[in-house]
């Protein structure tokens, strides 16, 4: 198996662990690698980690400016609605 | 009771989609509603593609005005947040294009190879969880440098891939890529970050190099 192919393999056994099963070679491979194992499972956690990261609330004071622009455009668009 | 992720996405969705179609008719209160529960995803790709506040407010304010412009033509092909994040995320693009300096079109589309993509250097297991070892703000600093420090085109895919959800083909389809290139790029974009956050939580009594001969050996950078 090239690095090449192992490289593949790797990345879509992070999003999907059956997909080990479709490729027994790397199954095989990571069964007796511990440097693979740490890179697959520290790449795990790094996504966990952004994923699970904080919000970035939208600034407060662009708030106002930010709805009577939406205000403005939306009775432009519907001229009847009530805003 | 303990509702599943995936259910309570599904649930999410549904009353994205219920919004819009009341928005559709005029509605404007529904519209509102539904900025209200998109507009700080929407700031955070904004954010974490381009860095900076003023930018990412000028993103969200033009992603939600070109929502108006063309809700009608809203299908339900995708979700509701989908359509959002890919309307946000190419108007972030534009913006980062023109700090650059570059022309007006999508981004570099050159086509990459898992061949190039460059092995691990530094293999460790993580100390405690990363939240037990720092403060929030540490941490949270941290995960904003190990991003900003990608390059623009790895940084972009894994924030929509893996950070906000989107599909390999609806990542691909935003940014104008082949499925193949969104993940060599993605792989790019998780190795750099593995390793520039396994040097900073990373036990180092646990460093192992690796025990299989690489047919060509790249370093990290």
């Amino acid at each position: 198996m090239t690095c090449e192919d192992m490289l593949k393999a790797l990345n879509e056994v992070i999003d999907d662990q059956s997909a080990l099963a479709l490729c027994t070679e790397f199954a095989d491979h990571l069964a007796g690698c511990n440097p693979c194992q740490l890179v697959v499972d520290n790449i795990r956690k790094t996504i966990q980690l952004y994923k699970a990261g904080e919000p970035y609330p939208m600034p407060e004071a662009f708030q106002d400016r930010f709805r009577a622009a939406l205000k403005a455009r939306w009775k432009q668009k519907f001229p009847d609605a009530t805003v | 009771m303990a509702v599943s992720p995936s259910t309570q996405s599904e649930s999410l969705a549904e009353n994205d989609l219920a919004l819009i179609r009341h928005a559709k008719s005029g509605d404007f209160g529904a519209f509102e509603a539904l900025v209200g529960r998109l507009q700080n995803r929407v700031y955070g790709v904004a954010y974490r593609i381009l860095g900076q506040v003023q930018d990412s407010e000028d993103v969200v304010q033009q992603t939600f005005l070109s929502v108006i412009e063309h809700i009608g033509s809203f299908r339900g092909e995708s979700s509701v947040a989908t359509w959002v994040l890919r309307i946000a995320t190419n108007f972030a693009i534009k913006v980062l294009r023109k700090k650059r300096g570059l022309p007006m079109t999508s981004l570099d589309s050159a086509e990459e190879s898992f061949a190039d993509v460059p092995h691990p250097l530094y293999i460790a297991e993580w100390r405690e969880p990363p939240e037990s070892q720092m403060e929030r703000a540490e941490l949270r600093e941290l995960l904003d440098r190990a991003l900003a420090e990608l390059d623009d085109k790895y940084r972009i895919v894994f924030v929509l891939r893996d950070i906000e959800g989107l599909s390999t083909e609806e990542t691909a389809d935003t940014l104008g890529l082949t499925i193949s290139n969104v993940k060599v790029r993605l792989l790019r974009a998780r190795m750099q970050l593995r390793e520039k956050l396994t040097l900073e939580l990373g036990d180092d009594a646990t460093r192992v190099e690796p025990d299989h001969r690489h047919e060509s050996p790249t370093p990290v950078h």
